[in-house]
């Protein structure tokens, strides 16, 4: 279908070339019709990816609508390479989609400088696509280093009163994690052609190609990979974020403007995770191995600290933000499960969070917009006076909490399954945060909307408009459709799954795909776990 | 010693153009206008002195099909190495007249002696390029700092003029003598000042019982050479030099003074000290961690603008130390590509901060560039995207640049002094957007100074920021030609 048309480029470039004409708007009103224009036209442009996708492609196929590797720097073997699998379409959708939520909730949210505030959405948006489609290591990491920038002016310039602080903290800490990831990457290159620190090269040319140190990794020496794995760990892991490094996650959530905290929480957060998956996993298969308990622990440190945390909130957004921290520690705990199931619920949690804690900010959003405030006890018996409103909040709860038919209910249980296929009483900590999350979801949600209202000021708030209920039913009908039929999530995710678990693991893979069973088998492929990779049905 | 040949001297044309070319401009200062008269004229006839003497390196380049060579009883070496240097401080110092006209202009300063102290600076800076006996390279310095010295007080009705203008001399006269007495413990010891034959009796002499000179002898030349690229410990006259010269000089002094320096310090280390490689890695890893963690932690509560980028300069030399340090093709090719980003990121930064210039000391404090990006949102993006570079994130340069420095020290089994790099380049980052905050963050006041309309500085900044883009987005060319560059050179294969 996209054979000759380098669909991934347009798509990625698209809202940086359809940022330049801003430049010459004058008229607030335009520019956000332009603005939203363009997000909208890059997201019905990448619809058609999700129908052209060969679900059944592995090997040579797996990444596919590629294009490249071009030379872009032959001098020290960077190529411009672009390619998909199924776990990277999933993340550009949601992208490109959020994409289009954002700008269209920001058109009542921001009042000024909204030239700046557009063009920005718009780099970002490059930024974040560029992310996902990179197979070449440079390029990501050039993509992966881009983005903060706008998101440091997003916070910067139209967030809360601690904007400042919040920004560069923001900024300080993902820049710090990645210069080490730098260094990581950089051994592996080292480690491919010429050599380093002692450890003889493998001589092959220079190369920074995904692909290339997938094929690779296994063979490195388990204490160069246990150090790149660290290097990588820390760059990832802020972004996450994973507990200790989340306390930036907070401020930026609190201090950004509504859509800010949707691309942050929808998008950024699933660029750790992403990069475990991609990087992580697959090129140091050992050193994962080694460090599983640690990872796990993490994770479960994370699930529960942010579910305790959030549970003493006072501020809506502040919660959402604390509850980030915990769900993205069961998307941890479920890539680190390293089987089948861990990984799709995984990959399919990622969605999930996307989905639901963007609607939640959105949510946040929309009555900070008409009250100026997000204290919890600023509201209560909100359901009078906003049923729609009320109705969707409630969904959105229910989803995040994981109750069935929705899609929370989907990863969590898959999670869970993973979890415990792998050591038992990781599934039980988790199934913790789980009562956890349902306790400060449904605290606040009983606070905010039942009950008399008391505040005088709650009176005449009026109910979704039209345009805000239309940027809220995307997510709504999505979250159902992943709740009641996710087969079609799970089955674009199969092959890349199947690649992964290849990697690290070759017992665990599915029989029809081990035939290319990397040199270094793990040893520690003990636990006798089925390979249902269609688990959670 | 082989008997000089004097036709050889037909390799020295562009050296001896640009000398030529200085002097006649300080003989015609005589002849006609008063103070400030002249200045159209002078920079022009700078421009085009500076513009054919690249013309000329360019001929006898091709008349030697780049190839190295050894002249003037094998003391002046031209090679690829030093090729590139020169067209970048050739550029530089061009760059740097667009810098200096309005400066000229509303100082009412004598046009004549200051371009033709630039232009003798830049004689001098050549000959260092391309010295290969440490007398060569010292008289080359000499030439390069006497004529600095008197630039950074050519503001000479301002106090701090004066000030960095005395405090550079006596440090530097103290350096020059430092490392003039680290020549005479070599020469001493081995009975040599020419380079290659100096690698070759080092091993001989360490060993003998001249070994404690020998060491004596490198160390206080390290020490000099550190003190010209302003390294920590030696880097005591920078900030103050840096704030008080007027600020094309400084632009100057960080991007062509350093650059020159970079080149001695690069030639000495890898030819003359080859033998002692070993030995002096790890003063320069020592050196170049103090560097990044000084210059980076100082310059992080500093207020003054020149002064945070003099000591944002002082890190900088840290990061291209790392890639001295890694001895090999990589960290050679990092050095030189890294200082063409630098130059032009340097050189863009400090040509905003001229443009924001007002009775001489404005635009100075961070504060100047309150809603800058509302006044001039062109110039504000261009500042911001120069911050960008110098912190290392891409698409800039000073990205890729950057990226290639820590490469080589991790390839090469540094990788602590590349992780304090790296993480110290992350703190960077902070002092930075300072200006960005007051840029985009904060809105202007009634005392914040409205830039300039002038249109020639105005492009140079633009040519800057877009040959900063270009190197972090196409930057393979240039990473090409400095690989050749170093490969028609012996600095790697003594």
């Amino acid at each position: 279908m996209f054979e000759n048309i380098p669909i991934l480029s347009i798509l990625c470039y698209l809202p940086l070339f359809g940022a330049i004409p801003i430049l010459w708007m004058r008229d607030p009103a335009t520019i956000r019709k332009y603005a939203t224009g363009v997000v909208m036209v890059d997201f019905l442009l990448s619809l058609p990816l999700w129908f052209a996708f060969d679900r059944n492609g592995r090997g040579e196929n797996l990444f596919q609508f590629q294009e490249g590797p071009f030379e872009w720097i032959p001098a020290i073997g960077v190529n411009y390479h672009f390619g998909i699998d199924g776990m990277a379409l999933l993340l550009v959708l949601l992208t490109t989609l959020l994409g289009v939520l954002a700008v269209v909730s920001s058109w009542s949210a921001i009042e000024h400088r909204e030239k700046e505030y557009y063009i920005f959405m718009l780099l970002l948006q490059t930024g974040m696509l560029g992310v996902f489609m990179a197979m070449d290591f440079f390029l990501f990491y050039v993509f992966w280093e881009v983005m903060l920038v706008p998101m440091y002016f997003l916070i910067g310039i139209w967030g809360g009163a601690r904007k400042l602080y919040a920004a560069i903290k923001f900024f300080l800490y993902t820049l710090a994690g990645s210069v080490l990831m730098l260094l990581g990457i950089l051994a592996v290159y080292f480690y491919n052609s010429t050599g380093l620190l002692g450890y003889e090269g493998l001589g092959n040319p220079q190369t920074f190609s995904v692909l290339k140190f997938h094929e690779i990794g296994a063979s490195m020496p388990a204490e160069l990979q246990f150090w790149v794995f660290l290097a990588f760990f820390v760059g990832f892991a802020i972004k996450v974020p994973m507990f200790p490094f989340h306390t930036w996650l907070p401020d930026a959530h609190v201090e950004a403007p509504t859509a800010g905290s949707v691309i942050l929480a929808g998008v950024l957060l699933k660029m750790g995770t992403y990069g475990f998956i991609r990087f992580s996993i697959p090129i140091l298969p050992d050193a994962t191995v080694e460090l599983l308990p640690w990872m796990a622990g993490l994770s479960i440190v994370g699930i529960v600290y942010g579910g305790l945390v959030a549970m003493a909130q006072k501020d809506m957004k502040k919660l959402v933000a604390y509850s980030s921290v915990s769900h993205m520690g069961f998307v941890m705990l479920g890539l680190f499960a390293l089987n089948g199931p861990g990984l799709n619920g995984g990959i399919i949690q990622m969605i999930n969070h996307g989905l639901s804690t963007g609607a939640l900010f959105l949510l946040v959003g929309i009555v900070y917009e008409r009250r100026h405030t997000r204290a919890i006890a600023e509201y209560g018996g909100i359901s009078a006076v906003m049923p729609i409103y009320a109705t969707i909040f409630l969904i959105i709860t229910m989803s995040s909490i994981g109750l069935p038919a929705l899609n929370g209910f989907i990863g969590e249980f898959t999670i869970l399954v993973g979890a415990f296929n792998r050591t038992w009483w990781w599934a039980v900590f988790a199934a913790l945060g789980i009562v956890l999350g349902a306790a400060y979801m449904l605290w606040m949600y009983q606070r905010v909307f039942f009950g008399p209202i008391t505040n005088s000021e709650n009176k005449n708030l009026k109910d979704l408009s039209g345009r805000e209920l239309g940027y809220l039913l995307p997510l709504v009908i999505l979250c159902f459709w992943i709740g009641l039929y996710p087969k079609p999530f799970f089955e674009i995710i199969k092959e890349p799954v199947a690649y992964i678990l290849e990697k690290v693991d070759p017992s665990l893979a599915p029989p029809q795909v081990a035939g290319t069973v990397p040199a270094a088998a793990s040893t520690a492929a003990t636990a006798a776990t089925a390979a249902d990779t269609s688990a959670g049905e | 010693m082989p008997p000089v040949d004097f036709t050889e001297f037909f390799y020295l044309a562009p050296e001896i153009l640009l000398a030529g070319a200085g002097l006649l401009l300080l003989l015609i200062g005589t002849l006609g206008g008063g103070i400030g008269g002249g200045n159209r004229l002078a920079s022009v006839f700078t421009l085009l002195s500076l513009g054919l003497t690249a013309i000329a390196l360019l001929l006898v380049g091709q008349s030697l099909a780049w190839e190295r060579k050894l002249i003037l009883a094998d003391t002046f070496v031209l090679d690829g190495f030093s090729f590139y240097w020169k067209m970048l401080l050739l550029m530089a110092t061009g760059f740097t007249v667009f810098l200096s006209y309005r400066f000229i202009e509303e100082g009412r300063y004598r046009a004549t002696e200051y371009y033709s102290l630039l232009l003798l600076a830049t004689a001098g800076m050549m000959f260092m390029a391309s010295g290969y006996s440490l007398l060569t390279i010292w008289i080359g310095l000499e030439t390069m700092a006497l004529a600095s010295y008197i630039l950074a007080g050519y503001f000479k009705r301002e106090v701090r003029s004066n000030e960095a203008a005395l405090k550079y001399f006596i440090l530097g006269a103290l350096s020059s003598g430092i490392l003039l007495y680290g020549i005479s413990l070599l020469y001493g010891a081995t009975g040599t000042v020419q380079l290659a034959t100096l690698a070759e009796r080092l091993p001989a002499a360490a060993s003998g019982e001249m070994g404690n000179l020998v060491v004596l002898g490198w160390i206080l030349l390290a020490a000099g050479l550190f003190f010209k690229v302003s390294a920590v410990p030696f880097h005591i006259w920078t900030p103050d030099v840096y704030v008080g010269a007027p600020t094309p000089i400084t632009a100057w002094l960080a991007v062509a003074s350093k650059g020159a320096s970079f080149a001695i310090l690069v030639r000495i280390l890898y030819e003359g000290l080859w033998p002692l490689a070993v030995d002096w890695q790890w003063i320069v890893a020592i050196v170049a961690s103090a560097s990044m963690i000084w210059g980076n932690l100082a310059a992080l509560t500093q207020d003054n603008v020149k002064r945070m980028l003099a000591y944002s300069s002082i890190a900088h030399a840290g990061y291209v130390l790392l890639g001295v340090l890694a001895v090999s093709r990589v960290g050679l090719w990092s050095v030189i590509f890294y200082m063409l980003a630098y130059t032009f990121i340097t050189l863009g930064a400090f040509g905003t901060v001229i443009l924001l210039e007002r009775r001489e000391y404005a635009g100075e404090v961070a504060s100047d560039y309150a809603g800058l990006s509302k006044r001039a949102p062109l110039l504000a993006a261009m500042m911001l995207f120069f911050m960008l570079a110098l912190t290392g994130i891409p698409p800039t340069g000073g990205f890729v640049g950057k990226v290639y420095l820590f490469a080589a020290a991790v390839q090469a089994g540094w990788t602590w002094v590349a992780v304090i790099g790296v993480l110290t380049s992350a703190v960077s980052l902070y002092y930075y957007f300072r200006l960005v905050v007051f840029m985009y963050l904060k809105d202007s006041t009634s005392v914040t100074p409205v830039p300039l309309q002038a249109r020639a500085l105005v492009a140079i900044i633009t040519i800057c920021a877009l040959a900063t883009l270009v190197l972090g987005i196409l930057p393979g060319p240039f990473i090409a030609f400095a690989q050749q560059s170093i490969d028609a050179t012996h600095l790697l294969q003594p």
